[in-house]
C-alpha cells in the first residue's frame, strides 16, 4: 500500500444543488497511463481539477504520496496540468513559455537553458525557441503545453482532454507521441478523455464514469470485453445490450432462446444484463445459427460491414467481413466465451467501486 | 468595373467627411499659425516659451497625467475584482456584473456640462461637502477654485473611459491562462505581475490614451470648478480665439498642444495592435 502515488477518499463536490461528484475514492500508483473517461458532466474533469488544486471538494481528502494535500493551494502541489485549449502564455515566446516553472523556482540559467533544449527535443520541436504561441498551429502549441509541464519534473502530469481542440489525424499521431513520452519520462499521466478509442490506445487502466460515480476501473481489455453494467458496455464501442434471464450456471435465455455462456454465479433464473459485441456474432446459413432471422440492412464501413439482423423480435447489430444481401435469411451463432452477462443495476446509479490499479 | 465604381462612389460621403472636417479645419489652423497679417513667421509656435503659456502647459500637463493615473490606478482593481466575481458561475453573476460596469459609466451618458455645474454646487464654499461637513463640525475644505477642483471634476468625467477598456482586455484573459500560471508554481503576486497585467496591457494603453488626451485639452472643467483663476493651456488657446481675437497665436499653440496629443497617439499605436480601443462601446 506504500506505493499509492494520489489517493481520493470520499470525495464530495457539488455546485449549487448540482451534484458532480458522490463520495468518490480512487488511488492509483506510480509510472501508470490512467484515464478517466465518460460522458460530459460525468466529473472526470471536477476530478482533475480537485487533483490540480483548482477547485476544493466539499468533503473527502487528496492523498499525494500519503500526505494530505486537500488544502494546498496549486502552486505549492508537485504535480503538473496540461489543460484542452492549451493556455499558453501569448504574451511569452515559447523558450520564456517554458522556462516560466523553472524561473520562479529561481534554477540556474545554464540549468534553465538545458532544459528547454531538452524539452523542445521530447517533443519533436528543436529550434523553435523564439517563435511565438501565435504563430504555431494548434498541436505545435500543444506540444509547447507539454514541454511547459514537463520541465518541472512532476511526478504526475495532469491533461485534461488535451487532443479535444485537434483534427483526427494530429489526434491519432498525439496519441502515439503521449505514449512514447510517458514511457521515456517514467511519470504517471492522468488523462481526461470523453472519447472511448482515444482511452482504449493509450491507457494501462481506464476508470469509466457516470453521473458523478466511478462505473468501472480496470485496463482497457477488461473494461471492453467484460463491461461491468450496460452503461459501461453502451459507452466503450458499439454493442447488442439485451435484458434476459439466467437459466443456470452457464445457460443464459436471450429472447426465448438459450444461449450456452460460460458465466457462473448469477443464481437460477435471475433477470440479467447480456452484452454481445457486434463483431462477436457470427453469420451463418440458417441451419447452423442458433437463432435464425433476417436482415434488414446493410452498410459498408470500411474495414467491416455493419448489418442489422431481425431475429427472435429484435435488431441484432453485426460486424461483419462477409457481406450479406439485405432480406437474407441467416443464422446467428455466438461462442459463449463472447457472452458477457452483468448484473442489472440497482437504480440508476452505480455503487461506487474500488479495485486495484 | 461599374461595380467597382459605385462601391468608390459610397466612400465619396465620407471622404467629403474627412476632407471637409478634419483635414481642411487643420490646414486652416496651420495656415493662422504660421502667419501673422499674411506674412509668414514663426512668433506664433515660439510663442509657447513665453512664462504664462509654458505654465498653462506644465499645469495642464501635470493635471492630465495625475487624472490619467488615478484613473488607472482606481480602474485596473476594479476590473481585477469585477474578473474574479465573473468567474462564479451562472447568469447571475454576469448580469450582477453588467450592472456594476454600467453602474460606473452610467455618468457618462448625462451631459458632462451638468456634471461639472453639480461638482460646482457640491465643492463651493457653502456647498454640499462642507455642509456635511459642518454637521460633524470638521473644518470646511477650500477644494474649490483650486487644482484638486480641476483634477476631480476630470476624474470623474474621464474615468468610464479607463474602467471600459481595461475592463474589456481583463476579461478576455482565459481562467486556464491563470490557473497554468499558478499550477506552474507562480503566487498570486507572480501571476498579477507577469501574467495579468501584459495581458491587459493593450486595455490600458487605449485607457491612458483615451483619457490622456481629453484631459490635456480640458478647457471647460477648469472654467467651471477653477473658477477662472487656473489657466489651462486650453484656457489660453479658447481665450485668444474668442476674447483676444487673436487666432495666429490661438492655432500656434494649438499645434503645440496637438505635438503632445500626436506623441501619446504613437505610444497607443505601439502597444495596441488588436485595437482594443476599438472595444469601447
Amino acid at each position: 500500500m506504500a506505493n499509492k502515488l494520489i489517493e481520493l477518499c470520499g470525495i464530495s463536490k457539488s455546485y449549487g444543488s448540482n451534484q458532480i461528484l458522490d463520495d468518490m475514492n480512487l488511488y492509483f500508483n506510480e509510472n501508470r497511463f490512467l484515464t478517466l473517461l465518460g460522458p460530459s458532466g460525468c466529473g472526470k474533469t471536477t476530478t482533475l481539477r480537485i487533483m490540480a488544486g483548482f477547485e476544493t471538494p466539499d468533503t473527502g481528502k487528496v492523498l499525494f504520496d500519503g500526505v494530505d494535500i486537500t488544502n494546498m493551494p496549486p502552486n505549492k502541489r508537485p504535480l503538473n496540468t496540461v489543460f484542452q485549449k492549451y493556455a499558453l502564455f501569448t504574451h511569452m515566446n515559447i523558450a520564456e513559455n517554458i522556462a516560466f516553472g523553472l524561473k520562479i523556482k529561481n534554477k540556474s540559467k545554464a540549468y534553465i537553458d538545458d532544459k528547454i533544449k531538452y524539452a523542445l527535443k521530447l517533443v519533436n520541436l528543436d529550434g523553435y525557441e523564439k517563435r511565438m504561441p501565435d504563430s504555431l498551429s494548434g498541436g505545435q502549441q500543444q506540444r509547447i503545453a507539454i514541454a511547459r509541464a514537463i520541465v518541472n519534473e512532476p511526478k504526475v502530469l495532469l491533461l485534461d482532454e488535451p487532443l479535444g481542440a485537434l483534427d483526427l489525424k494530429l489526434r491519432q499521431s498525439m496519441q502515439y507521441e503521449l505514449i512514447r513520452l510517458k514511457n521515456e519520462l517514467g511519470i504517471t499521466f492522468v488523462y481526461v478523455t470523453h472519447d472511448q478509442e482515444e482511452a482504449l490506445t493509450m491507457s494501462d487502466t481506464i476508470v469509466v464514469m457516470n453521473q458523478g460515480y466511478i462505473q468501472q476501473i480496470g485496463t482497457p481489455e477488461d473494461i471492453y470485453n467484460e463491461p461491468e453494467n450496460a452503461f459501461v458496455a453502451d459507452f466503450i464501442g458499439e454493442s447488442n445490450i439485451i435484458s434476459s434471464t439466467m437459466v443456470e450456471d452457464k445457460l443464459v435465455n436471450i429472447l426465448g432462446t438459450n444461449f450456452k455462456c460460460v458465466d457462473v454465479g448469477f443464481g437460477q433464473n435471475r433477470p440479467v444484463d447480456v452484452v454481445i459485441r457486434p463483431e462477436d456474432i457470427e453469420l451463418l446459413s440458417p441451419e447452423k445459427g442458433i437463432i435464425t432471422g433476417r436482415v434488414t440492412s446493410v452498410l459498408f464501413k470500411g474495414v467491416h460491414y455493419e448489418m442489422e439482423v431481425m431475429a427472435n423480435g429484435r435488431e441484432w447489430l453485426v460486424h461483419s467481413t462477409v457481406m450479406k444481401n439485405v432480406s437474407d435469411e441467416v443464422g446467428l451463432y455466438v461462442d459463449p466465451f463472447n457472452i458477457q452477462i452483468m448484473n442489472k443495476p440497482e437504480s440508476e446509479d452505480e455503487e461506487a467501486v474500488k479495485i486495484d490499479a | 468595373m461599374r461595380n467597382s465604381l459605385f462601391k468608390k462612389l459610397l466612400s465619396g460621403p465620407y471622404i467629403f467627411w474627412i476632407v471637409g472636417f478634419t483635414v481642411l479645419p487643420l490646414l486652416v489652423i496651420a495656415y493662422y499659425a504660421f502667419t501673422q497679417n499674411g506674412q509668414f513667421t514663426l512668433a506664433n509656435i515660439t510663442a509657447i516659451t513665453q512664462y504664462a503659456h509654458w505654465k498653462a502647459l506644465a499645469i495642464s500637463l501635470v493635471l492630465a497625467l495625475l487624472c490619467t493615473f488615478v484613473c488607472l490606478l482606481i480602474s485596473f482593481p476594479l476590473a481585477l475584482v469585477l474578473r474574479n466575481l465573473s468567474l462564479a458561475k451562472g447568469h447571475l453573476a454576469r448580469g450582477r456584473n453588467n450592472m456594476i460596469v454600467m453602474l460606473f459609466i452610467l455618468p457618462m451618458w448625462i451631459n458632462f456640462l451638468l456634471r461639472s455645474y453639480a461638482w460646482q454646487m457640491i465643492l463651493s464654499r457653502n456647498g454640499l461637502l462642507n455642509g456635511f461637513l459642518s454637521l460633524l463640525h470638521l473644518p470646511k475644505l477650500h477644494i474649490y477654485n483650486t487644482p484638486w477642483a480641476i483634477l476631480l471634476g476630470m476624474i470623474y468625467d474621464f474615468l468610464p473611459f479607463m474602467i471600459l477598456p481595461v475592463y474589456n482586455a481583463m476579461i478576455k484573459i482565459d481562467q486556464d491562462v491563470i490557473n497554468a500560471a499558478y499550477d506552474l508554481g507562480a503566487t498570486k503576486q507572480t501571476t498579477l505581475r507577469k501574467i495579468i497585467f501584459p495581458l491587459s496591457l493593450p486595455g490600458i494603453i487605449s485607457g491612458i490614451t483615451m483619457v490622456f488626451v481629453p484631459s490635456i485639452s480640458e478647457f471647460a472643467i477648469a472654467n467651471l470648478l477653477g473658477g477662472g483663476k487656473i489657466l489651462l493651456i486650453g484656457n489660453i488657446i479658447e481665450q485668444e480665439f474668442s476674447e483676444g481675437n487673436n487666432w495666429n497665436l490661438g492655432s500656434g499653440l494649438s499645434l503645440i498642444l496637438m505635438i503632445f496629443i500626436i506623441i501619446s497617439m504613437l505610444f497607443t499605436a505601439k502597444y495596441d495592435k488588436n485595437g482594443e480601443g476599438g472595444t469601447l462601446l
